[in-house]
């Protein structure tokens, strides 16, 4: 192993590092910041908040989104809400506790330094989301409210309803849009970016389509932002949007960034189950269900047969005949254990033939228990949307008394089934969220900094807001101050003919493959192997056999594709098939990378590393590393492993116990 | 259990905004009728595509009701009738019966030129929103949050106003074609919170101005608007809004 990545964690005690970092970091006075351009790719809460900020501090900034407006970006969706270390609760919370919490979480695989920053940052982020006007809810004071969420021992979430994501977007989209009328950030809606211009081995520029035009457009700058989100949609069911892609990021692997430990997928336990083979998307049901929602399958068998056969419901069976299956083995935390654990034994109840729909594969999450402690108006203010929701889709109301037995009330419960949720791994970068090329940055869920190998509820927002607000903005400069950058670089280089001419030629093989099947056909054949083969139980027999059939479908991508229509002009099918070709290779890494780290950790549980009690077994000794993958030059060549290894100096590792 | 029904759609084709477009219609058979409406189009598409032709064009995202991609004017209304208020995205097909003829068209409306089929371009509320929909502050100069005392009834208000999704529904049913509802839940959000309070007359006076601006209609009080927002936000914001630009335009 000759590579050697250099994580850039400043010197000094883990408390220090991020102010010593501030204190001595280089800056761009304010007249030369009006000299230098950035791009920002996508408008999330990554990319909007940095597109933001970088405005105000006087850069010219010009920010993509391939949706018609900034606002759409799927950050929107997050329902839960964001952690911060506030302590408003008195219950004992602070920035250690919250960076400890978010360590344990990710299974002990994320990097000690980054993370200690995301929890120092995060009451930043809430005070700057209050002077936005995002509505969070109050208590009857006016003070601001929390909520718990898996993972954690005391109430650090705050929200707002069921929409925390849409409120903090909206947040963060009004402060863009000051800067778009102020002139400092120049918006470009329907946007793709298609390739990442490296000129002297820096990045500076992109080639992207107009997806109403169908021309490819160049765009000079600085320095290049990715905050383009997770890979998600690779296993073609999602709680994803239909838009949300890989591509961008997958670029900029082909252009030499590193892919960092792919195989950390997140299974997020409460959404609702698969209904039949035309369904586009799953839906997900709040995380934060979970705080007043208790989570069981049936004790008897038989009573799984007759729910499965539909000749019984899930309020026809008494308390006495419930398996609270997750009170029952992790009574310290209940139904508030992390995501991966909550979904691993959702799954191990399912194997063992205790799921409660026609297919099987579906749990109970159920309210009958708080609705009677608390009353249903008090259970409908904390999660009314929800329910709606929930009805909308199945046609059935969790609100609704359905039977009582023995003087005990029973409402029907939601039927919930894990789905592909989140994506840990992307893009490595450093501590300044540079990536492996110098002027590339990556931000948000795009890279891979701070949830090791499992996040946690409501700290998804929390690192897409630290990153775009306060750290990117701050450590982009460290990289602007130096003077040898700021000559622009015209579009008219041949480093911009090469990568519009590639992205051109690519456009007209995918047009002219003319044969038989559509893109969607195939992306649910990727799902299917995804699922399969790279889901929740992975094994060395499974990955290999799911790789083997990765190459067979990139085949019949390569020759059984059709695209209707023109590549002029306005062309779904044609985006669509290139967001394809990109989730086909970023699910091989993903298999790579899982295959060959022989341990369970986090998100990804390998069968032959388990206790005897089906918990992830981790093995520190040859794997306490981030596992980077380097692209070799062609999709169909296997990619290379570098390491960067973890150093932990705050944190004692040890077995995650969410038992006692 | 879900039973399965036929119908026709008549769905609009549109060739860009310069084009006059037309129906087209197509013949669907046995979809089970817990399928989402734009699952039900994605099987129309995948028909199309099989038989070598484009597909039906329509925005859609997040398909959970929340991002205001979807815009669908289904059997004269948008986002199509439920009991309470739903995006397109949200519109199951046990909503409707066995040999339904079902239309689709796009929002139309002066201030959203098609772009293609059912796609069309609502950045003129982007341009609105950038007008003046914000608090002017600069990335970490805030104090702490709870400096900030709100009480739970204005918060909560702001929150149900800050709930709009920019999906124009109130401007394809208007039949101004206003963007009222939009413009006053923003407005209204800002105007109920303290934080929003110092550029509150400048807010309403340059989102009102840009509104007109950008080819939107005026209210004229029908509550057409209210009756198909998928976020039931209410004209009470409007009368709000009405109050805040006549304070603005008196303290001038």
């Amino acid at each position: 192993m000759t590579k050697i990545l250099d994580s850039k964690i400043p010197a000094g005690p883990v408390a220090e590092k991020w102010t010593n970092y501030k204190a001595h970091q280089r800056l761009v006075n304010p007249k030369n910041k009006l000299k230098l351009d950035v791009i920002v790719v996508g408008t999330g809460l990554a990319g909007a908040s940095a597109a933001a900020s970088l405005g105000e501090m006087g850069f010219n900034v010009y920010n993509f989104c391939i949706q018609d407006s900034p606002r759409r970006a799927h950050s929107i969706a997050a329902q839960g809400g964001i952690n911060a270390a506030k302590n408003y609760q008195n219950d004992g919370d602070s920035v250690y506790r919250l960076f400890y919490d978010t360590v344990k979480g990710g299974d002990y695989r994320a990097r000690e330094a980054n993370v200690y920053r995301l929890a120092e940052v995060s009451n930043d982020i809430i005070d700057q989301c209050v002077a936005q006007g995002v509505p969070f809810a109050r208590e009857y004071g006016g003070m601001l409210a929390n909520r718990s969420f898996g993972g954690a021992q005391v109430s650090r979430t705050f929200y707002a309803k069921g929409q925390t994501g849409q409120q903090l977007l909206l947040g963060a989209y009004s402060s863009l849009s000051a800067q778009i009328q102020a002139g400092k950030v120049k918006l470009y809606t329907r946007y793709e970016m298609e390739d990442v211009v490296i000129v002297d081995g820096h990045a500076r520029g992109i080639i992207a389509k107009n997806l109403v035009t169908g021309k490819l457009e160049r765009f000079t700058a600085n320095a290049v932002v990715i905050a383009t989100g997770g890979y998600g949609n690779t296993y073609f069911l999602s709680t994803n949007a239909m838009g949300c892609n890989c591509t961008a990021a997958v670029q900029c692997y082909r252009k030499g960034a590193y892919m960092a430990n792919p195989s950390y997928v997140q299974i997020h336990p409460t959404c609702i189950p698969v209904h039949g083979d035309k369904q586009s998307k799953l839906t997900l049901m709040s995380e934060s269900l979970r705080n007043d929602g208790r989570i069981w399958v049936p004790k008897k068998l038989e009573d799984a047969k007759a729910l499965q056969a539909g000749t019984k419901k899930g309020s026809d069976i008494p308390e006495e005949d419930r398996d609270y299956y997750l009170e029952r083995r992790y009574p310290a935390f209940g139904n508030l254990v992390p995501r991966d654990v909550a979904s691993r034994a959702a799954k191990e109840r399912c194997d063992h033939g205790f799921g409660v729909n026609n297919t099987g594969l579906a749990v109970f999450l159920d309210f009958s228990e708080s609705i009677n402690r608390l009353g249903i108006d008090t259970i409908l203010q904390r999660y009314g949307n929800l329910f709606d929701m929930y009805e909308e889709i199945t046609d059935v109301n969790p609100g609704e008394l359905a039977n009582e037995i023995n003087g005990v009330k029973y409402y029907n419960p939601m039927m919930i089934f894990p789905a592909i949720h989140y994506t840990m791994g992307g893009i490595w970068v450093d501590y300044e969220l540079m990536t492996t090329v110098p002027g590339l940055f990556s931000i948000g869920e795009c890279n891979f900094s701070d949830h090791g190998a499992n996040r946690l509820g409501a700290s998804a927002l929390m690192q897409g807001l630290a990153d775009g607000y306060f750290v990117l903005p701050y450590t982009i400069q460290n990289y602007l101050a130096d003077q040898a950058l700021w000559a622009k670089v015209p579009t008219d280089r041949p480093e911009f003919d090469e990568a519009e001419k590639a992205v051109s030629a690519e456009i007209d093989r995918l047009m002219s493959i003319h044969g038989k099947r559509s893109v969607d056909s195939i992306h649910k054949e990727l799902g299917h192997i995804m699922w399969e083969y790279v889901g929740m139980g992975r094994t060395k027999e499974g990955l290999e056999e799911g790789l083997k059939q990765l190459k067979a479908l990139r085949e019949e991508f390569n020759t059984n594709l059709f695209i209707p229509g023109k590549k002029e002009g306005l062309n779904v099918e044609l985006d669509k098939a290139i967001h394809l070709r990109d989730f086909i290779l970023m699910g091989e890494l993903v298999a790579y990378d899982a295959l060959h780290r022989e341990e369970s950790c986090g998100g990804h549980f390998r069968e032959e590393h388990q206790t005897e009690e089906g918990e992830a077994k981790r093995d520190d000794e040859n794997f306490f590393y981030v596992g980077c993958w380097e692209y070799q030059g062609d999709d169909t060549k296997t990619p290379e492993l570098i390491k960067e290894p973890l150093e932990y100096e705050a944190i004692k590792v040890q077995t995650r116990n969410y038992k006692n | 259990m879900a039973k399965n029904i036929s119908f026709t759609i008549k769905y609009w084709k549109q060739n860009g905004p310069q084009d006059q477009g037309h129906f087209d219609t197509h013949e669907m058979k046995n979809i089970p009728d817990d399928t989402s409406f734009l699952e039900m189009l994605d099987i129309l598409n995948e028909e199309l595509i099989e038989a070598g032709d484009e597909p039906f064009v329509f925005d859609h995202d997040c398909r959970e009701g929340i991002c205001g991609m979807c815009s669908l004017y289904i059997n004269g209304t948008p986002h199509g009738k439920t009991e309470r208020g739903a995006t397109t995205c949200q519109l199951y097909m046990r909503r409707f019966n066995d040999g339904d003829v079902i239309t689709v068209e796009p929002w139309r409306s002066a201030g959203f030129p098609v772009i293609k089929d059912c796609m069309v371009d609502r950045t003129a509320f982007d341009k609105i929103i950038q007008a003046g929909g914000y608090t002017t502050i600069r990335t970490g100069q805030a104090q702490d949050a709870n400096a900030i005392l709100i009480s739970k009834d204005n918060a909560d208000e702001a929150m149900d106003c800050a709930t709009c999704i920019g999906c124009g529904a109130c401007v394809a049913a208007c039949k101004n074609g206003s963007a009222m509802l939009f413009v006053s839940s923003k407005v209204s959000q800002l105007a109920l919170l303290p934080q929003g309070k110092p550029e509150a007359a400048k807010r309403a006076k340059a989102m009102v101005a840009k509104m007109d601006e950008v080819g939107f209609g005026n209210c004229t009080n029908t509550r057409a608007c209210e009756a198909v927002c998928p976020k039931n936000e209410k004209i009470a914001n409007i009368a709000r809004l009405n109050r805040e630009f006549i304070k603005a335009k008196f303290a001038d």
